[in-house]
């Protein structure tokens, strides 16, 4: 569980962050979504008990940031924005360092060193330097650290970046698992359709503020209004289609073999008009959604238009 | 009694557990560390060859330098030189320390594999020991083997070895030089974000180190071997500030507050003048702001005092017993009138001429070196600047008696009429001079840091021209019209 209340951090003349409220609930995948410069890193540093808040107060995993700063730091998973290695030790030591600073005993280090090199197909290359990897595999050998002592919350900068596409899937599979098994996930990307996949919630900061928190679908419909329906035929029957329609929500447009409308009720509209239109024998082949993409929503915001 | 008992093994107990708890994560960083800087051979091979070819050296040449002087019966000079040989044989792996520690340090944050270390269950404390001891066991191991290394051939080859006392002040010297060095890393770290600037700044620990080892030299090619206690224990007191400022300025906030180096020179020089520049007029100069600023340095007012007097005293009358001046270089009838004193004063060259203003700008050069060197040397030479002079008067005062003069009534005719006005300025400005040499001890937060120094300048030059310049003039038109025809009219009265 990670609650924030009114966190702000002033670094000389400059807000870095800004009267922050958020909460994630164990189970629950928050993405912080923002531009750079706009307060992500400070603040995942300041609910790592990195930095201390000029003002307000995060309590994680029931533990606040500044008075319990030790408990917060033994109960959180950090991925930062760098995997930041020791490039002249091998993967399997830096693990093991990693473990026995977080108190593991060393037959658990082995156990959940073995494991995680298993999940993410590291298993081969734990004895060779890190200074041999490649950027993806650093990547791995950093999300291996921040799971290794198995925390309740994980705060992950950038979790897939420089990796290729199946290891990416392999990391976006583990942030699933990990809320499926009650975990509370923050998640900074710049990868929207990622944010999107993975977050239960998404944040956006700006210049240090949350300017807009919602699910994905909420934010959609704040932000680019009802969804957009579509329905497509197999033959043209254009006049037909456009007048059984009309007779129940307004047509946005229509082609030869397509035609689009909006409602914010698309579950009980949409089963009437197939009706309608299936009783006036047309011959409808699809009813969806137009995809509307998180980045429409994501520029509109960062571009100050929402 | 019983209970008491228990209690307090339970509290040895339990203060085990809590030095063992805190204690053991930074023993398990250091050994990373440690086992880190074994694996690059920048680092290893460099003390390798320190500690195996350059006894072979230091050994060669005191060897040679021994068969040579012992043509000519001097085999004391190349004695001398064994001791100095084996310090720096300890002293040059040492320095890997400094290395080691910006490295580790600044380092570290530079590749970003610093916040992955501070987001673990690590206190500030616990970082900073794993650290601190990281940076000097190696360079310190190697000190040590290096020194007995050289003491072996040497002992083996000439037949010279050093005595317990000699040995183990040269370890402690060894052992106390790399924890300075590591501990002004420390602070040289957090004032700078980049390896380059750290190095930059390092400039700070090694030219007070580069003085202590000519401090060495000296004392070993004297003879003074017991000197160098005092030079380790002096070292020690050091060791204790430097760590514990080290203390306060390892935090994780300053560690990763700072994301770049920027120098505010606009904000430098408000800072500047705000200290600097009067407020509110002359009248409140006087009356409020320079009696503020001298309440303020009032603990360096009475540690330059401590240290200038006592320590001058101390070393004038030490210096008048152990080389005392035969009587025949002591002419007193140089002081028969002002002209002979004048002409004795040009011949001799080291003292100004008896004018106002002559007397006026060396006392003025002396505070202002006073100044510059204090921020060098955390303010420890401007004071010993000061310690010269007094420790010269004590001195004379030791002597004169010998010829028949009562040394208070030459201190009550020579020094007083003066000495009230420029022992003043020269106490008030040395004290300024060591609050800006120490002021980089202190973090930013508490006052310290760039600005802080550049604050402590301001205030420097103003008391420098408000106060201590005035002083000064009024001192050397004193000095140069009554105190030295005092002196004269005194002695010539006996």
């Amino acid at each position: 569980m990670i609650e924030i209340e009114g966190l702000t951090k002033q670094f000389e003349a400059i807000l870095a962050v800004d009267q922050v409220n958020l909460k994630v609930a164990p189970g629950e995948v928050l993405a912080l979504l923002g531009p750079n410069g706009a307060g992500k890193t400070t603040t995942v540093r300041m609910l790592s008990a990195i930095l201390k808040p000029t003002a307000g107060r995060a309590s994680v995993a029931g533990f606040d940031t500044v008075r319990d700063s030790l408990e917060v730091r033994r109960n959180v998973g950090v991925l930062t924005e760098a995997p930041g290695l020791y490039k002249r030790m091998s993967g399997h030591e830096y693990l093991d360092f990693f473990g026995e600073v977080r108190g593991l005993s060393k037959s658990k280090r082995r156990e959940r060193i073995l494991h995680l090199a298993d999940w993410f197909r590291m298993a081969d290359v734990l004895d060779r330097r890190l200074g041999e990897y490649s950027k993806g595999m650093m990547q791995k050998i950093a999300l291996m650290r921040t799971l290794l002592h198995d925390p309740p919350v994980l705060l992950l900068d950038e979790p897939t970046s420089a990796m290729d596409p199946e290891s990416a899937r392999l990391v976006r599979d583990t942030i699933l698992q990990m809320r499926d098994s009650q975990r509370s996930v923050i998640v900074c990307t710049h990868n929207l359709p990622e944010a999107e996949e993975l977050a239960d919630r998404i944040a956006v900061i700006r210049q240090g503020r949350i300017v807009v928190d919602g699910t994905p679908d909420e934010l959609k419909l704040r932000l680019l209004g009802a969804p957009l329906m579509e329905v497509r035929f197999s033959r043209s029957s254009q006049n037909g289609v456009v007048k059984v329609v009309s007779q129940f929500v307004e047509v946005a447009a229509s082609g030869d073999l397509w035609l689009r409308y909006r409602t914010g009720k698309p579950e009980e509209i949409n089963p009437v008009v197939l009706r309608a239109l299936l009783d006036a024998g047309l011959p409808v082949l699809s009813l969806s959604e137009v995809p509307r993409s998180l980045e429409s929503v994501y520029l509109r915001v960062v571009s100050g238009e929402a | 009694m019983v209970v008491d008992e228990a209690e307090s093994r339970s509290g040895v107990r339990s203060r085990g557990k809590l030095w063992k708890e805190m204690l053991g994560p930074a023993l398990v960083l250091t050994r990373r560390e440690v086992k880190d800087s074994l694996r690059d051979w920048r680092i290893i091979v460099p003390i390798l060859l320190l500690v195996t070819v350059f006894p072979f050296l230091a050994n060669f040449a005191a060897a040679r330098g021994l068969a040579f002087v012992n043509q000519y019966g001097a085999r004391l000079l190349m004695e001398r030189l064994f001791p100095f040989l084996m310090l720096v044989v300890g002293f040059f792996p040492s320095t890997f320390s400094l290395v080691i520690a910006l490295e580790t340090f600044v380092g570290e944050k530079e590749r970003r594999s610093l916040e992955p270390l501070l987001a673990t269950p690590f206190t500030d404390l616990q970082l900073y020991i794993g650290k601190l001891l990281a940076s000097t066991i190696p360079p310190v191991l190697a000190s040590y083997f290096g020194m007995v290394f050289y003491v072996l051939l040497l002992g083996f080859t000439v037949n010279w070895w050093p005595t317990f006392s000699l040995f183990a002040v040269g370890v402690v010297l060894a052992t106390a030089q790399a924890l300075v060095m590591v501990s002004a890393a420390v602070i040289v770290s957090a004032q700078s974000t980049s390896v380059r600037a750290a190095n930059l700044l390092a400039s700070f620990i090694i030219i007070p180190m580069a003085f202590l080892l000519q401090a060495e030299a000296a004392l070993l090619l004297m003879g003074h071997y017991g000197s160098l206690w005092l030079l380790a224990l002096a070292l020690v007191v050091v060791n204790v500030l430097l760590l514990r400022m080290g203390v306060t300025v390892f935090n994780r906030e300053h560690l990763l507050g700072r994301e770049v180096d920027r120098i505010d020179f606009k904000g430098a020089w408000r800072t500047f003048w705000q200290a600097f520049w009067p407020r509110r007029g002359l009248g409140s100069l006087y009356l409020r702001e320079i009696p503020g600023l001298i309440r303020a340095i009032g603990p360096e007012i009475l540690f330059t005092l401590l240290v200038v007097f006592g320590g001058g005293v101390f070393v004038g009358v030490w210096g008048a017993a152990q080389f005392p001046l035969p009587l025949e270089v002591m002419d007193l009838s140089v002081l028969g009138d002002l002209e002979s004193l004048e002409q004795a004063v040009e011949t001799a060259g080291i003292l100004p001429k008896f004018s106002t203003l002559a007397i006026f700008s060396n006392n003025v050069r002396s505070l202002i070196l006073g100044g510059l060197l204090a921020l060098f040397s955390l303010g420890t030479l401007a004071e010993l600047l000061l310690l010269a002079p007094v420790a010269i008067i004590a001195y004379i005062a030791m002597l004169v008696p010998r010829l028949g003069i009562d040394p208070w009534g030459m201190l009550v005719a020579g020094v007083l009429p003066h000495g009230v006005f420029e022992l003043s300025a020269a106490v008030l400005a040395t004290a300024q001079a060591m609050r800006m040499g120490v002021i980089i001890l202190r973090s930013p937060e508490k006052g310290g840091g760039v600005l802080g120094i550049v604050r402590e300048l301001g205030h420097f030059v103003k008391l420098f021209i408000f106060l201590v310049l005035p002083f000064l003039l009024a001192a050397a038109w004193i000095e140069a019209e009554i105190s030295t025809r005092l002196t004269i009219g005194f002695l010539s009265g006996l």
